[in-house]
């Protein structure tokens, strides 16, 4: 299946049980491009998310990224994860470790790095979310906002072709949303392929190169950020832009 | 001969304690042997059965259910028992030795899998899928991400329990195991005396307590927060 998208999601369908989560989702990511993910609370996002690096299997469907058919049996699923980068909600990052343990887990374990070697792409991957200096610092004395950019340097310290956020800044308190979106901008300036699942629209309006609106299952309609926030051709959309306008 | 005399004279008779020390000594030995065996087996048959378990292959996983269960509703003495004088009928006779370490261990094995079991599926979703999405296997996230994190929550009632059962070894005494209890009771009926017996708690006491106050001083240590 040829692509020229880093991305190239096709007719996803998940069931849980009796449930219908994802309705035939088509999703097609270009190298370097930030795609926001909006929708209602039970949508689906979560789970399209998922499905791109297998954490949950798709009922049915195709996806490739970055080349590697991530539905075939015989791809090395641990291997093809490593190209892709998740960052969630909780952080979950790994309690007993310190920050630069937590970086360095994946560099040794999966990509085979020597320790001395891993602490130092470790140690420069801390460097760019702004927390070179909290490397020995355990998860318990980082507040939410340094809990979460070390959560995204245990991603990009691996050099991942994709990252998926999902909802990065929801669990954070007000004043430290902005150092985690710093981060991403930081990120996205720097190339990388990103989709976002984010209830950040003003992060969204500037950043973002497409928006795309999920309801029920399905993407009822996508854009650049501004057709999608000043003019919605659906009236689902609408509705839901506007609701949360006027928070 | 005062009251005080009378007492010290039949519960602290130093003639027979002394007599009897060196039988008391030797009951250490085989006291600690047995202790050490079957915390050594016992944990690790646990630990091997809770990793299987996480396996989630569903007929598996029923066995060790059953076997889990079984351990822990049977008595250990009734397992002791069994095992020696049983388990002959059927083949292989085992020394009281061999029977009070195998059955304490099997039920030290059923107790420990439940701990472990436990503190595995305490550990939350999120910490799985973090590991996973990075790329590292079920076993490599067993082991540097979800294990380390159950251990700390296992300790507290892992050393609890296996103080318990290991203590469980002067039920030997009835399979003629000659530990602690089993010498004690002998020189006992041997003497006429009860000094043998309070020397065999104080042995107890010099065995047990060290690990009394270290688990509590471990449990401490491990207590840590979020
Ligand atoms: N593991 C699961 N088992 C059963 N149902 C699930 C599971 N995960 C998600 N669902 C259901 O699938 C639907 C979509 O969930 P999903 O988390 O993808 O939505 P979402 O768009 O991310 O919502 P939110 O904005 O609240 O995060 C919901 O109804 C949810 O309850
Ligand atoms: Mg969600």
């Amino acid at each position: 299946m040829a692509t020229n998208h880093i991305v190239d999601a096709r007719a996803i369908h998940k069931h849980f049980g009796t449930l219908h989560v994802l309705k035939g989702v088509d999703l097609k990511v270009d190298e370097r491009e930030l795609v926001f993910i909006i929708g209602p609370s039970g949508s689906g996002k979560s789970t399209l998310l998922r499905c791109l690096n297998r954490l949950e299997d798709p009922s049915s469907g195709s996806i490739m990224v970055d080349g590697i058919d991530m539905l075939n049996p015989k791809t090395d699923i641990n291997h093809a994860r490593r190209r892709i980068g998740m960052v969630f909600q909780s952080f979950n990052l790994y309690p007993h470790m310190t920050a630069l343990g937590n970086v360095t887990l994946a560099l040794r374990n999966v990509a085979g790095k020597a320790r001395a070697e891993a602490e130092v792409l470790g140690r420069a991957a801390l460097e760019r979310v702004g927390l070179a200096d909290r490397a020995d610092h355990t998860p318990g004395q980082l507040s939410g906002g340094q809990q979460q950019r070390v959560a995204i340097a245990r991603s990009i310290a691996l050099e991942p072709r994709v990252m998926l956020f999902d909802e990065p800044t929801s669990a954070l308190d007000p004043e430290l949303v902005g150092s985690v979106l710093e981060v991403m901008r930081g990120l996205r300036e720097s190339g990388m392929t990103m989709i976002v699942v984010s209830h950040e629209m003003g992060f969204a309006r500037n950043a973002a190169d497409r928006v795309v609106f999920m309801d029920d299952g399905l993407i009822v309609e996508q854009g650049p950020p501004a057709a999608i926030f000043e003019n919605p051709t659906h009236e689902r959309t609408r509705a839901f832009i506007g609701q949360i306008q006027r928070h | 001969m005062s009251g005080w005399d009378k007492f010290v004279e039949t519960f602290f008779n130093a003639k027979v304690m002394w007599k009897y020390l060196p039988d008391i000594l030797s009951g250490m030995v085989v006291t600690i042997e047995l202790a050490l065996l079957i915390v050594v087996t016992g944990l690790a048959a646990g630990l091997a059965l809770a990793l299987l378990r996480s396996l989630a292959i569903r007929p598996l996983n029923w066995l060790i259910i059953f076997v889990v269960d079984l351990f822990r509703s049977l008595p250990p003495l009734v397992i002791i028992v069994l095992m020696y004088f049983g388990l002959p009928y059927a083949g292989p006779a085992p020394s009281g030795f061999v029977s009070t370490w195998l059955s304490l261990a099997f039920v030290l094995m059923a107790f420990s899998e439940e701990i472990f079991w436990a503190g595995i599926t305490s550990i939350p979703k999120g910490q799985w899928e973090a590991s996973r999405s990075t790329g590292l296997s079920f076993g490599q996230t067993l082991f540097n991400v979800v294990l380390p994190q159950a251990f700390r929550l296992t300790i507290p009632p892992l050393t609890n329990r296996t103080i318990a059962i290991t203590k469980g070894t002067a039920l030997g005494t009835v399979v003629a195991v000659t530990e602690i209890l089993g010498q004690a009771s002998s020189a006992m009926s041997n003497s006429y005396n009860p000094s043998p017996l309070m020397m065999g708690a104080a042995a107890y006491v010099v065995l047990f307590l060290p690990v009394v106050v270290a688990a509590r001083w471990i449990e401490t240590k491990f207590a840590w927060k979020r």
